[in-house]
């Protein structure tokens, strides 16, 4: 029987991992992210999880374990925020050139200087161009039911590359809602034990990962990114299966709430992305016509979900946690990217970009009201005002 | 388990999904060809005491049936550390072209 308990979004990745029946965990502590392998030590401990738990001594070897673990053909799992992925970002690439298909729980948090514990998203997506596939959650089910999803999605022989799932820092991590837990039996025929693409075995010795010369490399990367295009369809595909398994359909790549007639549409993700939809339930009270788009996957990057939006919206406002210095925030760059065609064939939504939330300060509905209340504005006068806005910077 | 199949690629679709290699003589080229220096064995002094043979980074040194070593120039690099190692002076660097 499925049951519906009460908890953290990090004990909920703990029990996602326990349910995907992952078979090496490798931990090591680091804030807001602690609990989750806290909880999974627990498991493991009392029997309940039937997997090897290796201490390391930094996130570099957590990764390196879970390298290793996989290319044994193995389910690994393990979980990281900030300082402990900046770490990991070397073995990052090994991971996702190797095409091991690790799922790690990413617990968002702002990169030092200066210290911080509070979310952003300036860990994740200093790590875009690693080759792992990204994922954001807006609340706990979500988190559960993305890490149980992203091995389904990544294990795909079309696929084969790692993901991060991520969550922000305290806002999810140690905020406890009602999540329901699918049956075990229901989990396993929905997720069966993992097929690697290759394993190291000791009668049949081989290396992997060796010098490849200018002749080959460039294949191996296009490989990857077809990899990539590949997972698209196939993200969807697990959303819709999931969907009708278990009930909960979180959006495949992105999540459109009211887009249909929208003509302002906002842009964002995880948690933002959660209030940004009270603010459009109360901005359609107020008669506009606004809607939300929620990225969940940031790479694979869903160009073509904003191509088809672009076809009956005027303008895009993203909301971004985090801003790439000396550029602007990410989802900006991104959409305006993905919506070139339609600039050069002169038919351009208008587009504007706001950076709010960094280093965790807090963004609630009526701050994306706001947002929305300006951009509307802007949209009626058919100029753009100000390209890029620190949302309540201070004097 | 994927049994691995050694083939040189020759096209895309040749290639695995990411570069595994077994071992096998040369999987980089005939590597003797980046040797400035090259250790000739003098049998004379030699004892067949094997360190060369053990010590060859490269695993270019033949243990021979009279346990004498011979090194395979096509893939000896010319490192040196079997002529530092060798506890009887029997192996000298010498420059490739005074050959
Ligand atoms: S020079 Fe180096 S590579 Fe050549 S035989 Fe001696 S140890 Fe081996
Ligand atoms: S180390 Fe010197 S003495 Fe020993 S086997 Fe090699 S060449 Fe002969």
């Amino acid at each position: 029987m499925a049951k519906v308990i009460i908890d953290t979004a990090n004990h909920i990745a703990a029990y996602a991992a326990k349910a995907a029946r992952v078979q090496v965990v490798a931990a090591y502590p680091i804030t807001p992210q602690t609990t989750v392998v806290e909880k999974i030590a627990e498991f493991v401990e009392s029997g309940e999880m039937d997997a090897d738990y290796i201490r390391v001594e930094s996130e570099h070897s957590a990764m390196a374990a879970c390298v290793g673990a996989e290319a044994a053909g193995v389910r690994a799992f393990t979980a990281t925020s900030a300082h402990g992925l900046a770490l990991m970002h070397e073995v990052l690439h090994w991971a996702a050139g190797s095409r091991l298909p690790i799922v790690m729980a990413v617990i968002n948090r702002a990169m030092g200087a200066p210290w911080s514990i509070w979310p952003d998203y300036s860990d994740s997506l200093s790590q875009r161009d690693t080759g792992w596939l990204q994922f954001y959650c807006a609340d706990n089910q979500e988190v559960f039911d993305t890490i149980i999803q992203a091995y389904k999605i990544c294990e795909d022989k079309r696929v084969l590359l790692p993901a991060m799932v991520c969550s922000e820092g305290f806002i999810l991590s140690h905020t406890a809602m009602p999540v329901k837990i699918p049956d075990q039996e229901e989990i396993d025929d929905f997720l069966p034990p993992y097929e690697p693409g290759w394993v190291l075995d000791v009668d049949n010795p081989f290396s992997h990962a060796p010098l490849v010369s200018p002749e080959w490399y460039m294949e191996f990367r296009y490989m990857i990114q077809q990899a990539m295009e590949n997972s698209k369809k196939i993200i969807e595909e697990v959303d819709k299966e999931y969907g009708e398994r278990f009930g909960f359909r979180h959006g495949g790549l992105v999540d459109r709430y009211r887009c249909e007639d929208a003509e302002l549409v906002l842009v964002t993700m995880g948690t933002m992305g959660a209030e940004a939809k009270i603010s459009v339930d109360n901005l359609r009270q107020e008669g506009y016509k606004v809607g939300l788009a929620r990225v969940r996957a940031f790479r694979p990057f869903p160009k073509e979900v904003f191509r088809e939006l672009a076809e009956t919206a005027r303008m895009f406002t993203a909301i971004d946690r985090h801003v790439s210095f000396g550029f602007e925030g990410f989802l900006f760059s991104e959409i305006k990217a993905s919506l070139y065609p339609r600039q050069i064939t002169g038919d351009p939504p208008l587009i504007s970009g706001f950076l709010a939330g960094i280093g965790g300060r807090d963004v609630t509905f009526r701050d994306i009201e706001k947002i929305a209340k300006k951009s509307w504005n802007w949209m009626e006068k058919g100029k753009i005002e100000k390209e890029i806005v620190w949302w309540k910077l201070r004097d | 388990m994927v049994k691995l199949e050694v083939k040189i690629p020759q096209k895309r679709e040749d290639l695995p999904i990411t570069p595994l290699s077994v071992p096998m003589i040369g999987s980089m080229g005939k590597t003797g060809e980046w040797r400035t220096f090259k250790p000739v064995i003098d049998y004379s002094k030699c004892t067949r005491c094997l360190f060369c043979w053990i010590f060859c980074p490269e695993g270019c040194i033949e243990r021979q049936e009279d346990d004498s070593p011979k090194i395979d120039y096509e893939y000896c690099k010319g490192c040196g550390i079997c002529a530092n190692e060798c506890p009887t002076k029997a192996i000298t660097m010498k420059r490739e072209e005074e050959d």
